[in-house]
């Protein structure tokens, strides 16, 4: 056996609540971030990510919070992204607590922010997100949570994050996002190929054989999801079996 | 019982805090000199660079506070790695506890990422630290070096070759695995640590 593949859900939060809704009836409070990831983490969830989708610096603040809870309530290694535009806002999020912390829209902006974080706290921590769509056999970048196109191209700019010290690289195609007919593969295969550092794959996640095909045909190290399992569609430890029968090494 | 932390400049020794606390212990993060050769268990935790940290060590007198400790201590990550002799990352003497080199890890195949990051399995686990585990246990791991296979082993991984994940040589206990990152796992080995402290008291 050899390293495991990664199984990440993500919670979107907003002014401290998971915006989502979830199915989890048994759940004190199904809103709340903390109780959620404290539940994926129960079922054997290799990672988690938490995106601050407020704006306001009182919403920063309650993310902020939340981040400690989380560092003190949860034992598996968590990422923070969403607002994360400057060092500072780094050094805050890992002094919460946070294990990893995901950029996005700002590394576009000015890469050298990733030379930064790498030079600082270690490749590690620092998770170059990337949000792509296709247009005439190209795929561009997006700022701003897919409003704004780039003329960056992903393959490119992947390369050109991992050469800066990003740690691992979190691709979500934003055709694919939402659509649940599994993650765009064969651009995650090139990826995968084409960098030498992990690939997180997320967008797409539909059903059991989508997981694998991104394992599998996309050679990801690991597969982000959000809707399918805050909804119930998918249980973590249903799927981790099924992976595990289709040979495929997850922790069980 | 009193279990300190040394403090140091390697991130996230927070983390440790926390883990301990999940399992009922408050444990004192500090870099006094009395405090941690009173307390009955002492960690060491670990994530930077080796030469850095090092010399910081040095600067501040703990290498040799370390090194006379005669409580049980757990050495983490980085902190495992200090505690050898020598460390190819930045090519620096270390506390030399444990008399083996620690080495950076040569990818032989595309597959094979460096940093080794992840939950993997450990193997030939052999130490009162793994009370109640089961062979083949996943852990959580994050590191580019790696210490090479010797007689101190407890337990063993399979990343590019075969190394050694954990050892033990009296008072001293050390992972390459992070024990507060690898959920029920590591909290079992976190108490069976706290175990050893308490039998030693």
């Amino acid at each position: 056996m050899s390293l495991a593949k990664r199984i990440i859900p993500c919670l979107d939060v907003k002014d401290g609540q998971t915006v989502k809704g979830t199915h989890f009836v048994n759940l004190r409070q199904a809103g709340d971030p903390v109780e959620l990831g404290k539940r994926y983490s129960e079922e054997n969830a290799d990672e988690l990510v938490f995106l601050d989708i407020t704006a306001s610096y009182e919403g920063r603040k309650t993310f902020t919070d939340m981040v400690k809870r989380v560092a003190t309530e949860i034992s598996i290694p968590f990422t923070v992204g969403g607002g994360i535009n400057e060092l500072s806002d780094v050094d805050r999020m890992l002094a919460a607590g946070a294990d990893k912390v995901s950029i996005n829209s700002a590394a576009l902006r000015r890469p050298e922010l990733i030379n930064e974080v790498a030079r600082h706290f270690g490749s590690q921590v620092c998770v170059v997100a990337i949000d792509a769509k296709e247009e005439d056999g190209q795929w561009y970048c997006y700022l701003k949570g897919g409003r704004e196109r780039t003329d960056r191209t992903l393959l490119e700019w992947a390369s050109e994050a991992a050469d800066r010290g990003a740690g691992e690289i979190l691709f979500t195609s934003m055709d694919h996002d939402g659509v649940k007919h599994g993650f765009a593969n064969q651009t995650l295969a090139r990826l995968s190929d084409s960098l030498s550092i992990p690939v997180i794959a997320s967008g797409g996640a539909g059903s059991m054989e989508d997981f694998r095909d991104a394992f599998v045909i996309g050679k990801s190290d690991a597969a982000l999801a959000a809707s399918v399992f805050h909804y119930g569609e998918i249980a973590i430890p249903a799927l981790k079996r099924y992976l595990r029968e289709q040979s495929i090494n997850v922790r069980i | 019982m009193q279990i300190a932390i040394v403090k140091y400049n390697a991130g996230n020794i927070y983390s440790v805090v926390h883990g301990l606390k999940r399992i009922g212990v408050e444990a004192e993060v500090t870099d006094d000199i009395e405090r941690l050769r009173q307390a009955d268990g002492v960690l060491f935790p670990g994530q930077g660079e080796a030469a850095t940290t090092m010399s910081y060590l040095k600067a501040h007198g703990l290498d040799q506070v370390i090194k006379g400790l005669r409580q049980p201590v757990l050495g983490i990550c980085v902190g495992m790695q200090l505690m050898c002799a020598h460390s190819e990352e930045g090519d620096v003497d270390c506390l030399g506890i444990f008399d083996v080199p620690v080495r950076r890890f040569v990818q032989t195949a595309h597959e094979q990422k460096i940093p080794h990051m992840g939950w993997d399995q450990l193997t030939d686990i052999k130490s009162p630290l793994f009370k109640g585990l089961a062979e083949g246990c996943y852990v959580y791991f994050i590191h580019s070096y790696y210490v090479e296979r010797n007689p101190y082993s407890i337990a063993q991984n399979d990343y590019i070759q075969p190394y050694c994940a954990a050892m033990a040589r009296d008072n001293f206990y050390a992972t390459q695995f992070h024990p507060e990152k690898s959920g029920r796992v590591g909290e079992q080995i976190l108490s069976n640590f706290l175990d050893i402290v308490r039998q030693n008291q």
